[in-house]
């Protein structure tokens, strides 16, 4: 749902977050905004925690420390209430798909909608048919049941799930993983378009530097548990930090050399 | 933050002229619906109608997407729709909503109840039928393997043998005896109750020796087996298969009937005859502990009616008959976990049909056993 709301307020902030696991701290003090309308790539190395923290700000683990704000609400002090309506504000797309193995694509793009709003079914086909021509499926496709999707499609329907109620913020772990070149690239501007016409702000850990090249407003990088750097492209790879300069300079960079940005900030 | 949607409007030279106003979301959906199809069924004699957008508070797809419905319902009856002045942020969400539910569904065609019927007869004939290929394929397939074993028996997995030995026969025993030793009391504390009426109160132990030993030791421990270790075997392999692990081992070139199905369809061989035999023991202690208690027989007394009763021949029916059904129930879980396919419902089904199938099956041996015993007097 695009607001009026200035570009710059952040629709998440965390800040001092500590998450760890037993004697082991993943998360130490980290801070770390998500602005409103921005597709913010979160980039680490493998084990550094981005899972971890895109976990911890939906909630599904706990943190020891610090405070976790969404589209101005802080989490802790929210009531069940307060923290449904906030959940129904947001949508995820997990590194795997977690599509419901038992429903078809479409009954699991239904599902979220069946839960939250009083459709008739009509509407209820239509509007879930509706977001899976927008993630790029067929409405053929719809009635396959997870086993028979490819990953490319299994990615495209968590998509549309994950978009099932318009929210405002979409988090994406690892979107283009596992994914050919083509359809990684299709995948991006997927998101690039859906991202503009919806208006959405998107939280997106990766791996894939064409990606964040490629749709990116801004870039955050994390390690040893915290933020090392934020901002657009550009000034990361100016960054000096040694761990910026191995991940973006590396070998697998230089193809960032060669395309600019292809899609446009 | 939400307001509720309104749409209103009047005829005006020839013109339906609307007005939308309010939330077009997701969360207003239901009533947005109804006003939507309230206009749509409006039969005015406009040419043409447009629709102003200035006043919406917000707009989603689903706003999108009635005000689209909309549009469509009055081009098809030949009107024109115009929509104005629709705030620019929203214009891709509605130009999205355009392009989307063009094709026309394929009605699923309706079928006769009663061809369906017949379809439905046949498709699981035809499925016994294939149950029953896939069955022999399976022994085929574990005794080609076994073969393989006996000529190099350094590659059979003795670890692996052992260790399904541990979980289906040892770690078995303790439930497979307390529930044969109930069984066999409740078989005693009947046959007192009923036969002590014809004062026949000393064949009890007859009965309980004979059933026990031929038929209900067996068949008790291997329903039990079936439900336990047969369900387990299933869901294992079946979880593998999910995973593509046994795809896995076939691109290394290892065989996986050699070495995941063999070494469990042998620890099942050999768990059941000793859990019978464990069964059969603990049932008759049942039985003669009721017998003792209830029916006031001393124990040398059962013990002595026992010998009388029955021979060795009856202990071996019942021993016999072990390695038969351990041998069913263990292809019927290795192949019924193999068809397991991506989905966790599917799993679930698959274990399913493997209890019910060889518990279906255990019973089917057991009476193949009782003619086949009958007919050569043992």
């Amino acid at each position: 749902m695009p607001t009026a709301a200035s570009p710059v307020e952040p629709a998440i902030c965390v800040r001092d977050l500590v998450v760890g696991f037993g004697d082991h701290i993943v998360l130490d003090h980290l801070s770390l905004d998500v602005h409103r309308g921005e597709i913010l790539g979160f980039v680490g190395g493998s084990g550094s925690g981005k899972s971890v923290l895109l976990r911890t700000i939906i909630g599904l683990l706990p943190k020891r420390q610090g405070s976790i704000e969404v589209l101005g609400i802080n989490m802790d002090e929210a009531g069940d209430r307060e923290r449904h309506a906030i959940e129904r504000r947001w949508g995820v797309l997990f590194q795997q798909g977690a599509l419901f193995s038992s429903l078809t694509a479409l009954q699991n793009v239904q599902f979220p909608m069946r839960e939250y709003l009083d459709l008739s079914d009509r509407l209820l086909r239509e509007i879930a048919l509706a977001k899976l021509e927008m993630v790029g499926l067929d409405a053929g496709d719809g009635d396959k049941l997870p086993a028979e999707l490819s990953g490319g499609m299994t990615k495209r329907v968590a998509l549309a799930r994950a978009l099932a109620l318009d929210p405002e913020i979409v988090f994406l772990d690892e979107p283009t993983s596992g994914l050919d070149p083509i359809a990684a690239g299709d995948f991006d501007e997927l998101i690039k378009t859906l991202q503009q016409t919806l208006g959405l702000t998107v939280f997106m850990v990766t791996h894939d530097l064409e990606s964040l090249n490629a749709v990116c407003d801004r870039v955050a990088a994390l390690a040893d548990g915290r933020v090392i750097a934020a901002g657009p492209m550009a000034e990361m790879l100016r960054s000096q930090h040694p761990w910026m300069n191995a991940y973006f300079q590396g070998k697998r960079a230089h193809v960032l050399a060669r395309t600019p940005s292809r899609l446009g900030a | 933050m939400t307001q509720t949607p309104h749409l209103t409007g009047a005829v005006r030279d020839g013109c339906l002229e609307l007005a939308a106003a309010g939330s077009w979301t997701a969360g207003h959906a239901n009533e947005l619906e109804l006003l939507v199809e309230d206009v749509a069924r409006q039969s005015t004699s406009a040419e043409s109608a447009t629709i102003n957008m200035r006043e919406i508070a917000a707009f989603d797809t689903y706003g999108a997407w009635l005000l689209e419905r909309l549009g469509r319902a009055w081009q098809a009856h030949g009107r024109e729709v115009h929509v104005l002045e629709l705030p620019k942020r929203y214009e891709g969400v509605l130009a999205e909503m355009h392009a989307t539910n063009r094709k026309t569904e394929r009605k699923p065609t309706s079928e006769n109840r009663l061809v369906r019927a017949l379809e439905t007869t046949g498709r699981t004939v035809a499925g016994l039928g294939r149950d029953l290929v896939v069955f022999v394929n399976m022994l085929g397939a574990l005794g080609e393997a076994l073969i393989k074993v006996l000529r190099r028996p350094r590659t059979f997995r003795l670890t692996s043998a052992v260790h399904h030995l541990d979980r289906v026969a040892w770690q078995a025993v303790p439930i497979i005896l307390l529930i044969t030793f109930l069984i066999g009391g409740i078989i005693a504390q009947q046959g007192f109750f009923h036969f002590r009426k014809f004062g026949a109160d000393a064949y009890v132990v007859d009965m309980v020796g004979i059933l026990v030993l031929r038929e209900i030791g067996v068949l008790i421990v291997a329903i039990m087996v079936a439900g336990r270790s047969g369900s387990s075997y299933t869901a294992e392999l079946g979880s593998m298969k999910m995973r593509e692990e046994i795809d896995a081992l076939r691109t290394m070139g290892v065989d996986p009937v050699e070495i995941l199905l063999l070494p469990r369809v042998i620890a099942l061989v050999l768990a059941l005859p000793l859990l019978t035999f464990l069964g059969s023991m603990a049932a008759l202690y049942g039985g003669g502990l009721v017998a003792w208690a209830y029916g006031g027989m001393a124990p040398e007394i059962f013990i002595a009616r026992l010998r009388e009763a029955i021979s060795v021949t009856h202990f071996e029916v019942g021993m016999i008959k072990a390695p038969f059904m351990a041998l069913a129930i263990g292809v019927v879980a290795c192949s019924e976990g193999l068809k397991v396919e991506g989905s966790a419902e599917s799993l679930g089904l698959q274990t399913t049909t493997s209890v019910v199938k060889s518990i279906f099956l255990v019973i089917v041996l057991d009476g193949l056993f009782a003619i086949f015993f009958a007919s050569i007097g043992m």
